[in-house]
């Protein structure tokens, strides 16, 4: 990313996307919104000093909703450009509230609370689409309950928690004990609060809450004074009862030790996407491993209809997991996941080797999820006249991989299958080469200046 | 650059707050006020970012109004910010590698975020460490090399062409190597191409036609590469045809010798009649299929995923689905049954032929490696999974899928080239994710079932991305590389031995007889500067030259006089 920022040949317009786009291979008008970041790209230095100074905090996307960030913010740490992006839904200054801290805190003086979209026009000889693919919102599988049961997780939302740069600096805690934790929080400033609104009541009438409220109750007043005491006492007993549930609940949270992955959630199902998704065996297993190497008594089970190891070293890698890193293969499609005890989901399965169904209790369940097209590809595609095939990935054949249905339009990466990083990096080429080849013929100076 | 006496070293001092990044976790002002203290250093100043353009107008201006030749910056990670640094430097006129960096950031500040005591007396030392360094720079120049616009392609299966076609389409000069007499590679041999169903030999006689064709192409069939010397830009190739030995300038290489089927020798009772490989298949569907066979069985993973070979070949699986659908459909009496362990059928085309085969009635057994399928007179006995015993499949012909392998011959190709390979025999890239198709050794390139294998999608789109890669060097002209590499400091000291050319893995070292005896030479534009050769040397003859003994001396002097 940084070398792509600073390469003097690479342009990076972030935060942008193409509105429409004319002429033919060689010579495309092709015409960019560039959407308003409210800072001015050329002044912010990528201090961060306006995120931390910033008084409103937004669910971090980046961080899966697992975390949170500011209305100013960087999508995340390392993004490139570092220009700080300020969110117009969140920000009080832009929804017409008084702010305005971080334009007095930047020194740069890049906020720019003006900023209008901006539409720019690239004149190029070819278009390489990289868009990619989004992530199968598992809710859809109501079997799954992945909405329902706390701890159950999409594979992407793992990968944060085992992130050392992530909301939990890598450790493994389950989702059900961190808003436990994030609500008995919540409640313990309310009963901060209510506590000294109860001392102060009790200071002016000389006696003890429990014992006004006894009396209140046996006989009310409408005196609002003391109809509010009441009301403030009643909410803190109730919170005082739930702060106490919650901190019996946390009271030996633990890092999760027993994983489960499901694999082809949303993938290789006709109810859905009938294809697979290439790499989910592989990162299932991968995200094992890693979860090993943090806490060597973790281990995980993998339930599969295939484990497609498929590619260089992949299968050694999967035969290490399973020797090295506590991994269990299960060949069978779980049919169903319930919580149990203690916020524990259990996984139904046919265990297809037995031919039994079985039942087992895991710490957390990892639902590897599907690689689906990704979002506004059908805009896209009419955009570029590209063609689609059955699922909405960019069309391509086999004995032209990049070059979609438009001549000088080519794709690469999941934008026109599921696909690994490697592959993804050698398509990456393999679409640079077809577009070389397009610019340098439709250049005539060029082309002589090459041979 | 006039020559520095030591007494004319005057060297800046720049301490990056971060924003409070840094400064937020240790005492500046102590740092600035130590800095002051040390041998050649004129001036000191802090800034809140030094990477800002404010920061960097400041490195300029102390250039050129305090006159400073050698500039220090204590902030962040080398890995991000030294090349701006550097150049700023060489904006203001000072050679860009009289410039030290110190990370007092991600070593310091975010490290011990409690200590800021501690953190601070580290920061001090790294600093004292780094103007002790910076002292003792030396100006370096840019090493610039010119590149020969002519690419070798070793191997002509349809990885090999693409990418020759590509680079010809570009306007290069390609030589093609090909051992074998015709060009097409495994296309020769195969049937119909899955999952299209195209005919392979049309694939194959479309792509040699264009490659034939193309006036940029030279092709030598029949022929083998026998020696290869040089380097990115400057290789002098030797290339044995028909027509005798040929020397060739060259500027890059790719490999694209892909691999070769296992013969299954003794295993499931392997004769090449009854039981054949999926490779004989493709000959016999070719031809027409005997009508007495109706009953087919395939086995998967045959000779691999074992304790022999454990890779899995990745596409083995892929061709026997496909035969299993040709037969299906050209034989509709036929049947076929596949035993398998995993069907590795990943990705959208792939998983729609497995689904397909199924609707066209392929039967599917899964089987333990521990309890494998027995193939007997007329019969394979597998113990079925789902039914829970032992079955018997009638068969009149026994298809064993088995891996395609490394060539025979990659290991010397290896060596030839001096390219690694990996445990498998297959080529190893240079790095596995980011660079699947360059190896780490500059101006070679690698693509198609020599890497690892593949089918014809990953060869093509293989082909099309190590000519990409190529013509990156090809088009510039030259390529441009940094300047700290080992240089042999010491000629007298240099014995000759080459322990430190067998050790170079970028063949960047090699023994060249001279007037004062064998010597050691280093070829600088193929030098990493990874320091090997320096470390290995007993004699001390190399050297890395922004690394040099003398300035690393001087680090640890620093680091033993800064503590109070
Ligand atoms: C949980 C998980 C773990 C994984 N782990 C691994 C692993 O360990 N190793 C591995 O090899 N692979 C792994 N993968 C797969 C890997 O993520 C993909 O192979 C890779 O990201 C594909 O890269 P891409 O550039 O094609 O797409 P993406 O990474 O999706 O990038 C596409 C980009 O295009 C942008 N974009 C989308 N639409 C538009 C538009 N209309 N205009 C402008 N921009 C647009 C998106 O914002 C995005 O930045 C994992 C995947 C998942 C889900
Ligand atoms: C039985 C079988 C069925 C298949 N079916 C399909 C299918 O249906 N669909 C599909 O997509 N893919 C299929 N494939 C895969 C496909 O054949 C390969 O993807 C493709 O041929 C790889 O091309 P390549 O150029 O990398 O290697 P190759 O085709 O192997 O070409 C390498 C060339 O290099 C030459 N060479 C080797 N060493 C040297 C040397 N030292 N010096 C000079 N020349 C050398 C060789 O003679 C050969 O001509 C199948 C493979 C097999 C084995
Ligand atoms: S890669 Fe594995 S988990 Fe993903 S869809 Fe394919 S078989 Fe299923
Ligand atoms: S591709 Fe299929 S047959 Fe080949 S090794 Fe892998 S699993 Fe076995």
């Amino acid at each position: 990313m940084l070398d792509v920022g600073r390469h003097p040949n690479i342009d990076l317009l972030a935060y942008s996307e193409v509105q429409h786009i004319e002429g033919q291979a060689g010579n495309f008008k092709v015409t960019v919104r560039k959407k308003a970041r409210y800072v001015d790209e050329d002044k912010c230095t990528g201090c961060g000093l306006c995120s931390e100074k910033c008084p409103t905090t937004v669910v971090d996307a980046f961080n899966e909703g697992l975390g949170m960030r500011r209305a100013v913010y960087a999508y995340f740490a390392q993004g490139i450009p570092s220009t700080r992006t300020i969110d117009p839904d969140h920000c009080r200054q832009l929804n017409g509230k008084k702010c305005g801290i971080c334009q007095k805190v930047c020194q740069a003086g890049a906020i720019d609370y003006t900023q209008q979209d901006r539409l720019i026009e690239l004149q190029v000889g070819a278009v390489i689409a990289a868009v990619g693919y989004d992530v199968f919102d598992p809710a859809q599988i109501a079997e799954y309950r992945y909405r329902e049961i706390e701890n159950v997780v999409t594979a992407i939302e793992f990968e944060r928690l085992l992130s050392a740069s992530g909301p939990t600096s890598g450790h493994v805690y389950r989702p059900s004990d961190l808003n436990a934790k994030a609500e008995i929080q919540v409640l313990e400033k309310q009963a901060a609060k209510s506590g000294r609104m109860l001392a102060r009541f009790e200071k002016k009438y000389g006696r003890t809450s429990a014992d006004f409220f006894m009396q209140y109750q046996a006989a009310p007043t409408d005196d609002a004074d003391q109809e509010k005491w009441a009301r403030v006492y009643q909410e803190d007993l109730a919170r005082k009862e739930r702060l106490a549930a919650l901190n019996d609940a946390v009271k030996d949270a633990a890092t999760a030790k027993r994983l489960a992955f499901i694999q082809c959630v949303g993938s290789r199902d006709f109810r859905f996407y009938p294809f697979c998704s290439g790499y989910c065996c592989m990162h299932s297993i991968k995200e094992a491993i890693i979860a090993n190497e943090h806490e060597p008594q973790t281990v995980s089970t993998i339930f599969g209809m295939d484990i497609r190891a498929v590619g260089k070293g992949f299968e050694e890698y999967k035969i290490r997991g399973g020797n090295k890193s506590g991994i269990t293969y299960v060949r069978g499609r779980v049919a169903e996941i319930i919580e149990g005890p203690g916020r524990n989901p259990v996984v139904v399965y046919e265990d297809t080797r037995t031919r039994s169904v079985k039942q087992e209790a895991f710490d957390l369940v990892i639902l590897a999820t599907a690689c689906a097209p990704t979002r506004g590809i059908a805009e896209l595609a009419a955009t570029l006249n590209v063609a689609l095939d059955d699922y909405g990935f960019i069309k391509t054949v086999p004995s032209a991989p990049v070059d979609t249905s438009m001549r000088g339009i080519f794709v690469c990466g999941c934008a026109g299958a599921p696909m690994d990083v490697p592959e993804s990096v050698a398509q990456a080429s393999s679409a640079a080469e077809r577009a070389a080849e397009i610019i340098f013929q439709s250049d005539p100076v060029k082309e002589k200046a090459v041979a | 650059m006039p020559e520095n006496h030591a007494s004319d070293i005057r060297i800046g001092v720049f301490i990056c707050h971060c924003g409070s990044n840094i400064a937020g976790y240790l005492d500046m002002e102590a740092l600035a006020d130590f800095a002051e203290t040390r041998p050649h250093v004129v001036f000191v100043q802090r800034n809140l970012y030094t990477c800002s353009e404010s920061g960097i107008n400041e490195i300029k201006k102390g250039i050129q109004e305090q006159d400073l030749n050698r500039v220090v910056v204590a902030s962040c990670t080398p890995r991000t910010h030294e090349p701006l640094f550097r150049s700023s430097c060489a904006e203001a006129g000072l050679n860009p590698y009289l410039f030290e960096m110190v990370n007092i950031r991600d070593q310091c500040s975010w490290v011990h975020m409690q200590e800021k005591t501690d953190a601070t007396e580290k920061a001090r030392e790294l600093i004292g460490m780094g103007i002790a360094k910076a002292a003792l720079l030396q100006p370096q120049e840019i090493i610039l090399s010119e590149v020969q616009t002519r690419a070798l392609v070793i191997g002509g299966g349809i990885a090999g062409l693409t990418a020759s076609l590509s680079l010809a389409r570009r306007g290069y000069e390609v030589v093609v190597v090909e051992k074998d007499q015709a060009l097409g590679g495994m296309l020769n041999h195969l049937y119909k191409l899955g999952p299209q169903m195209q005919a392979a030999k049309e694939l194959a006689a479309e792509t040699v036609q264009k490659v034939n064709a193309h006036p940029k192409i030279t092709v030598f069939t029949r022929a083998h590469v026998t020696q290869v010397k040089g380097f990115i830009g400057k290789f002098e190739v030797t290339v044995e045809t028909q027509s005798g030995a040929k020397k060739i300038d060259i500027g890059i290489i790719i490999v694209a010798t892909g691999a070769q089927p296992l013969v299954p020798e003794g295993l499931y009772g392997y004769d090449g009649k009854r039981t054949v490989t999926q490779f004989q298949l493709e000959t016999m569907l070719a031809k027409g299929l005997d009508a007495a066979v109706r009953h087919v069985v395939m086995i998967q993973c045959v000779g691999s995923r074992n304790d022999e070979r454990p890779f899995c070949a990745k596409i083995c699986c892929q061709t026997a689905v496909k035969n299993a659908i040709l037969i299906r459909r050209q034989y509709p009496e036929t049947k076929v049954s596949i035993l398998y362990r995993d069907m590795q059928m990943y990705g959208v085309e792939n998983e729609a032929m497995f689904r397909d085969s199924k609707a066209a009635g392929v039967r599917y057994i899964n089987y333990d490696p521990a309890d494998p399928p027995q193939v007997k007179a007329d019969k394979v006995g597998v113990y079925h999974p789902l039914l829970g015993r032992k079955m018997e499949l009638a068969a009149d012909l026994v298809v064993l899928s088995t891996p395609l392998l490394a060539r025979e011959d990659a290991h010397e190709t290896s060596q030839l080239l001096r390219v690694p390979v990996n445990e498998n025999g297959f080529f190893l890239e240079g790095h596995v994710k980011l660079k699947p198709l360059d190896f780490a050794t500059d101006g070679i390139f690698l693509c198609g079932s020599a890497r690892f294998p593949a089918n014809i999608r990953e060869a093509v789109a293989q082909g099309l991305g190590a000519a990409a890669r190529a013509s990156i060097p090809l088009s510039k002209g030259s390529v441009e590389v940094e300047p700290i590499i080992s240089v042999l400091a010491d000629e007298d000291a240099c014995r000759g031995c080459g322990l430190c050319v067998a050790l170079c893995p970028y063949g960047a070292l090699e023994v060249r007889q001279t007037e004062k005896g064998r010597k050691v030479h280093v070829i600088n534009v193929a030098c990493k500067g990874c320091g090997i050769c320096a470390a290995t040397c007993y004699q001390h003859a190399l050297s890395i030259n922004s690394f040099t003994d003398r300035q690393i001396e001087a680090q640890i002097d620093a680091f033993l006089t800064v503590h109070p």
